[in-house]
């Protein structure tokens, strides 16, 4: 699904990510934990295509394709989602029209047919329902006013009516109650499948009582200096980062 | 030539969309102004002597004007002997009783723009005077108009068919002396729409003019009387696009309103003159003066204006709220982008008691695009409970653009209340990504979240006019990004 090769990445001339490797593999969920400033948020956006990060060497191939050369709407095309840290308001811009603007730019650029009004509030009626969300946030422009705890949601049902092979999730449980944290788990549990693939970024290992990782990986100065299985997310629970971070510069 | 280049050629050359010069013979008089011109302009429009001498008088003032240089924007100096004031298609010298009468290549201009009459006939019964140059050459839907007793003419004919309003309203709102540019338009409009609607008469469809620019060197002075009676209501569109010029182009035109009691007059204007080329150059010179009198106890008038061409737009669509309990609104979009300039804005002038405004403004300036809000609110001292809400917001593609605020407020009545809020944001690359993240283009990104900025006017449209709102302003900024 992924394959990240000695990735390095740098925004206004510093650097970021300083050779950061990573394979994804189809239908696994891994998750990436660090402290603040290791990079995490940086991998994310390099991957959903941010623009003022700018990649100086490394690989990233995506389905077989250099990810890379990818414009960001291509990369959505191609079946990649980021649910942000910090979800972008936009007034005024309808939220249905909004995601209905966004699945039918998807489906367009797959050379499928673009669902009408009526269809896309069946299908987004099916979702809300399944996140146990109510409409009312369907009504409102794109994130404006929300809580945080909306936002984040919207994310989620968002991500669940795009249904992307690779779901990036950067910090979606920051700043949320154990309620919204569950709804957030549920929509992503919900959308395991073989053919997906998971990165979820968290900062707490909290999330992760929630989301069974496949894979832990330990994200430090712009490297991953160790992965293993879900049980490393609860060393790192117990003894924080520092050991690890000790044990890489030794 | 390869496909793909031929295409990009075709491309370049396609310019402004509605740029094209129609080669209907035109009959123009010789550029320059004096007293002869105007006696020339009157007789050629069998107009009753009192407006004869009414145009005379405006003259005489104009000559005694200056230019007002106080707003915020800078152009080449206007030559008035250069601009020739006259001009008609010469296949209207009779007047077409019906369409089949109206000149095949006059129709076909028509069609390039999108507005086939024949189709509007059928589509959605709005019913169009069409303003081709300096004279109008059809009148649709008359008939059923007649039946509700509303009168929608030409102002030409309506000098000479019903003298009596035009003696009675013609200039009340909008006086000779009210500026430079109204001034001039008195002494020389050359025609323009005329509206009345009878007390407790609703019109029975949207009343709509589409005017455009099409003689070289032309100045075009319109002008517009809506006189809606009371417990009426009239909802007017008004609408231009102009052919591609190298010399700037003069247009200004007057609109008068009149509301007497009860009455409701909506005035929406989509506004897409030529702009000029990326320096400015060849664009429209759009200085119009816009005033409505909300003269009867409970009347409204509620502007709702959509300006994304001209290379300078100077406007100020106004109210002067006499009667008490009478409403004012104003609702604008104003685009600037390449070169373009705009100063709009609005005045709302409380007389009565319990008046209320409302000025809702969005400017989105692009590129090196200079926008400018300039409104004044006036509560006088008979203004008891005079409410006004101000909201002006501006939006900044790039960064070479800049968007300017000048509210004045002055409150002479210690009962009323006037709130001012102002926002300046910029098209953040934050939101850009968002969207693209989600699979949208730049282009349909930007266009998306400028409607939304836009949407508290867009809602006071009608309708198809929102549509093709929408639309002008996807086009207006294609290419703003990046």
């Amino acid at each position: 699904m992924l394959s990240i090769k000695d990735l390095h990445a740098s925004i206004n001339g510093k650097e970021i990510l300083k050779g950061l490797s990573l394979e994804m593999g189809a239908g696994e969920v891994h998750a990436i934990m660090g402290p603040n400033g290791s990079g995490k948020s940086t991998l994310s956006k390099v991957l959903a295509g941010r623009e003022e990060y700018e990649v100086t060497s490394g690989t990233v191939t995506y389905k077989g394709e250099n990810l890379l050369d990818m414009s960001p709407e291509e990369r959505a095309h191609q079946g990649i989602f980021m649910a942000f840290q910090y979800p972008v308001e936009l007034p005024g811009v309808n939220n249905t029209y909004f995601m209905q603007a966004s699945l039918n730019a998807i489906r367009k650029a797959r050379g499928e047919p673009e669902l009408n009004s009526l269809n896309f509030m069946k299908l987004v009626r099916t979702k809300l329902k399944a996140l146990e969300m109510n409409e009312a946030l369907l009504k409102r422009s794109v994130n404006t006013g929300f809580s945080g705890g909306e936002m984040k949601r919207n994310e989620i049902l968002q991500m669940t009516l795009l249904e992307p092979s690779l779901a990036i999730l950067d910090e979606t449980d920051s700043g949320l109650d154990i309620d919204a944290l569950k709804m957030v788990s549920m929509g992503v549990n919900s959308l395991r499948s073989p053919e997906r693939s998971m990165l979820v970024i968290t900062h707490y290992q909290r999330l992760l009582d929630y989301i069974q990782p496949d894979y832990v990986h330990v994200l430090s100065g712009g490297r991953i200096i160790r992965s293993g299985d879900k049980s490393l997310a609860l060393e790192l629970e117990e003894k924080g980062y520092g050991w690890l971070q000790q044990e890489a510069a030794a | 030539m390869d496909a793909a280049e031929q295409q990009l050629a075709e491309l370049a050359k396609a310019g402004y969309e509605a740029g094209f010069v129609s080669n209907i013979e035109s009959e123009t008089v010789p550029p320059g102004l004096d007293e002869s011109v105007i006696r020339y302009i009157s007789a050629r429009k069998n107009e009753p002597e009192f407006m004869l001498e009414w145009r005379l008088e405006a003259y005489q003032n104009w000559l005694a004007m200056e230019e007002p240089d106080w707003a915020h924007l800078k152009y080449t100096k206007i030559d008035y002997q250069a601009i020739s004031y006259f001009s008609a298609p010469k296949s209207a010298g009779d007047a077409p009783k019906s369409l089949d009468e109206v000149d095949p290549e006059l129709l076909r201009v028509y069609e390039k723009l999108g507005i086939p009459l024949e189709e509007q006939k059928m589509l959605a019964g709005v019913a169009v005077d069409a303003v081709f140059d300096s004279v109008s050459v059809a009148t649709t839907f008359r008939k059923q108009l007649a039946e509700a007793g509303v009168i929608f003419c030409s102002i030409s004919e309506a000098m000479r068919e019903h003298p009596e309003l035009i003696k009675k309203y013609l200039g009340t709102v909008v006086p000779q002396t009210d500026n430079y540019f109204a001034a001039l338009n008195a002494a020389v409009f050359t025609d323009g729409t005329f509206v009345y609607i009878p007390e407790n008469t609703r019109c029975p469809m949207e009343l709509s003019t589409y005017f455009r620019i099409n003689e070289r060197n032309t100045g075009q002075f319109e002008r517009t009387l809506i006189i809606a009676d009371k417990g009426s209501y009239v909802s007017y569109l008004e609408g231009c696009t102009a052919p591609q010029r190298d010399e700037n182009q003069l247009h200004a035109a007057v609109v008068e309103l009149i509301a007497l009691e009860d009455a409701y007059i909506k005035y929406s204007t989509v506004q897409n003159w030529y702009p000029g080329d990326e320096n400015g150059k060849g664009g429209i010179y759009n200085f119009v003066t816009k005033r409505g009198v909300c003269a009867g106890d409970r009347s409204r008038i509620s502007w709702t204006q959509v300006e994304t061409g001209s290379s300078i737009t100077w406007k100020y669509p106004s109210c002067v709220l006499k009667g008490d309990d009478s409403i004012g609104e104003f609702y604008s979009v104003a685009v600037t982008r390449g070169a373009q300039q705009a100063d709009t804005g609005t005045k709302m002038f409380h007389i009565g008691k319990n008046t209320t405004s409302t000025i809702v403004s969005k400017g989105i300036s692009a590129d090196r695009g200079q926008n400018a809000y300039r409104g004044l609110v006036r509560m006088n001292k008979g203004a008891e409970n005079g409410r006004n809400h101000t909201q002006c917001d501006s939006l900044l593609i790039g960064d070479k653009c800049g968007a300017h605020t000048f509210p004045y407020i002055e409150v002479a009545n210690p009962t009323a209340k006037v709130e001012h809020e102002a926002t300046t944001s910029k098209i953040g690359e934050d939101q850009l990504f968002y969207c693209r993240q989600r699979g949208l283009s730049e282009e349909d990104a930007v266009s998306m979240i400028v409607n939304g900025f836009c949407k508290e006017v867009f809602n006071e449209l009608p309708m198809e006019f929102a549509v093709e709102a929408r639309k002008l302003l996807a086009i207006s900024l294609e290419g703003a990004v990046g």
